[in-house]
């Protein structure tokens, strides 16, 4: 039983070498770009996606109108509320 | 003055709401491809960020020789508005820069300089939020060094080495492109007007309930 162990163990380690000592040693280096590549020709891995730029930009323009609305509805809340307390201040000095 | 608000609001969001169609019949640019589609609301935040700044600009020097509220008003509104625009300007422009140029970002003089602008805009309005008494004074003053900016922003393409686009864009763009642009452009305007009636609105009645504290206060 033990020896079988032994094998397996030395068979493993057998097999992991070399995909361990290939992950430590660097990849050969590749061949320099030696010429323009037109952004046509570039691999679909290589382009960066436009949609996502288009839509993060309309998104952001909606965004932004929707929360100066906001904060400029807000502000006017509180004006309101300000101006309420100046009416019960004077209906107050009114009364006494 | 609430009545012409309303009907500035239907138009545009009239305008707004046909946008995204007329942009999306636009032909394709042929070397960007559809990343372009962000000019048609990249360009007309620009140039109301610049227009808008040169308004708020002149008010700031009305107010400052003639000490009249109204301008000072005009003024704060404009500033708010220099901001956002300014923010979709500066969010829209390098989300196409990435794609089209290959950086974020570039420290040439048109970025640099619209990026300055709106600091600026931004420095007045903290400025009138938390500088209390004599603030309207020291923003009106930051209002016109702002305003000698926009020039430079507008001409600093032609002058200075950059990858960003000339201003002889714009005077070339083919129709099927320009419809749309300028189509965005007027919905950006009329929104503005709405926004700008909104706020001009407030800042009288912020500044009447502020009168009346005083008064109250005195009294």
């Amino acid at each position: 039983m033990r020896i079988i162990r032994t094998v397996t163990l030395a068979l493993s380690l057998c097999l992991a070498l070399p995909a361990l000592v290939g992950a430590s040693q660097p990849s050969p280096p590749q061949p320099a770009q030696e010429e323009f590549v037109p952004l046509d020709q570039l691999p679909p891995e290589a382009e960066l996606p436009a949609a996502p730029m288009v839509i993060a930009a309309y998104v952001f323009v909606w965004a932004a109108f929707v929360v100066y609305i906001f904060s400029i509805a807000k502000r006017l809340k509180r004006l309101e509320a300000d101006l309420r307390t100046l009416e019960q201040g004077r209906r107050g000095e009114i009364l006494r | 003055m609430r009545k012409y608000t309303h009907i500035l609001l239907g138009a545009a969001l009239l305008v707004f709401a046909l946008a995204p169609v007329l942009i999306h019949r636009a032909p394709y640019e042929s070397t960007m491809g559809l990343v372009q589609k962000i000019f048609y609301f990249h360009l007309p935040g620009a140039l109301m960020m610049l227009f808008i700044a040169l308004f708020a600009g002149v008010m700031s020097g009305i107010f400052l020789f003639t000490k009249k509220p109204w301008a000072d008003h005009y003024a704060l509104a404009a500033a708010e508005q220099v901001v956002l625009f300014g923010a979709m300007t500066l969010v829209t422009g390098p989300l196409w820069a990435r794609k089209a140029w290959g950086v974020w970002w570039e420290w040439d003089a048109r970025l640099t300089s619209s990026l300055l602008l709106w600091m600026i805009f931004i420095a007045y309005l903290l400025l009138r939020r938390f500088g209390g008494p004599g603030s309207d004074k020291l923003g009106a003053g930051m209002a016109l060094f702002a305003l000698a900016n926009v020039p430079f922003i507008y001409v600093s393409v032609n002058y200075w080495r950059t990858l960003h686009p000339k201003t002889t864009v714009v005077p070339n763009l083919v129709p099927p492109m320009a419809g749309p642009m300028w189509w965005a452009f007027a919905g950006f305007v009329l929104m503005s007007l709405v926004l700008f009636a909104l706020r001009v609105q407030q800042e009288e009645q912020r500044a009447r309930v502020e009168a009346l504290y005083l008064a109250a206060n005195e009294g």
